[in-house]
């Protein structure tokens, strides 16, 4: 009698969790590789204006970024559009070292196919942005993608 | 009698994945980099001669600091431009006052008449990047559409699913993105 009652117990058997890692290593696995780890802190504002004509930027690692737009910082530096490169605010006169820097660090093969993407903020003006363009144009970087977020179309009806 | 090897505890390990997946679930960034393609134009040499060319193959895309579009000295507008640019590129009635086409042998095209026609494009140290963007892209939106007709009819497809890149070649040269950006100068001045 007592045997009997001990098998049918009326206990809920516990869920196997044993599984959950596996689970959780799907997720981690998704997460790893569609990551792209942010490489600089951004010091100034890159809201990009709206666009329906957009390419995807191809290679990541043959690109790089220029910021142009409002500092982030207010106080300290005022509302003046600035130009940010890497880590640090910096002035038009930087940007040939800069591009050469960046050439240096790839592979010989790769420099042609180097793109410069510029991260400028929609309410920038385009007379800084047309001095950038000079000095890209000076040492031969031709290769510009104006950064910009794909607007939704609205239906038409 | 061997002793028996204690079964390692996996309880932990998904806390430990739980961790990670908390550390990339954070620094992830899951926008595309995309945006509007540009090529600059060399620099011009110092007593390089100005091309000319003539006035019918010119449209003219002026913005002013106030961010107010001039069309061929008269007031534009941005919704109307696509489908001016789209006129003066293809010149569909072969108007006199609308650029010339000159006939060129493309492979697969056969014979075409290729548009002469520029797109000059200006701006002022103060007109807002928002604004710039959108007349960029209006413009190219114009020669997309055009390469898009082309495409639909030569080879039944739209231009971004040709998958071929002799196609793709042929109708970029049919169809040619010009558009040239005015040397910079100060003119209206600063906002």
């Amino acid at each position: 009698m007592a045997r009997f009652k001990k098998e049918k117990s009326g206990e809920v058997p516990a869920i196997s969790t044993s599984s959950m890692p596996d689970i959780i290593f799907m997720l981690l696995f998704f997460f790893m590789v569609t990551t792209t780890m942010r490489e600089v802190t951004l010091k100034v504002r890159t809201r990009a204006p709206e666009a329906t004509e957009v390419q995807k930027l191809e290679k990541k690692a043959l690109v790089s970024f220029i910021y142009i737009g409002p500092p982030l910082q207010e106080r300290l530096y005022g509302t003046e559009s600035r130009i940010q490169l890497n880590d640090s605010f910096r002035t038009v006169a930087d940007i040939p070292e800069f591009i050469y820097m960046e050439r240096e660090a790839r592979v010989e093969a790769d420099r042609p196919f180097l793109t410069t993407s510029l991260k400028v903020d929609l309410e920038a003006k385009m007379g800084i942005v047309t001095d950038v363009k000079q000095e890209l144009r000076k040492v031969g970087a031709f290769k510009i993608n104006y950064s910009t977020r794909k607007k939704v179309e609205k239906s038409k009806d | 009698m061997a002793r028996k090897i204690p079964e390692i505890n996996a309880g932990s390990m998904a806390d430990i994945a739980f961790l990670l997946l908390i550390f990339f679930l954070v620094t992830t960034t899951m926008d595309v980099d995309s945006g509007i393609v540009r090529r600059l134009p060399p620099m011009p040499e110092k007593d390089a001669e100005i091309p000319e060319v003539k006035e019918r193959n010119i449209f003219n895309v002026l913005v002013n600091k106030n961010d107010r579009l001039f069309i061929n000295k008269g007031w534009g507008d941005i919704r109307t431009l696509r489908a001016d640019t789209k006129e003066f590129l293809a010149n569909p009635q072969n108007r006199e006052d609308l650029p010339e086409k000159k006939v060129e042998t493309i492979p697969f095209l056969g014979d075409y008449p290729v548009s002469k026609g520029i797109i000059s494009l200006k701006n002022d140290r103060g007109t807002s990047y928002d604004m710039y963007i959108q007349v960029q892209n209006e413009l190219t939106a114009a020669v997309n559409e055009l390469r898009d007709e082309l495409s639909r009819q030569k080879f039944g497809k739209p231009f971004s699913e040709l998958e071929d890149q002799d196609l793709v070649n042929a109708i970029q040269k049919a169809i040619p993105m010009s558009i040239s950006e005015a040397e910079p100068e100060d003119i209206g001045g600063t906002k």
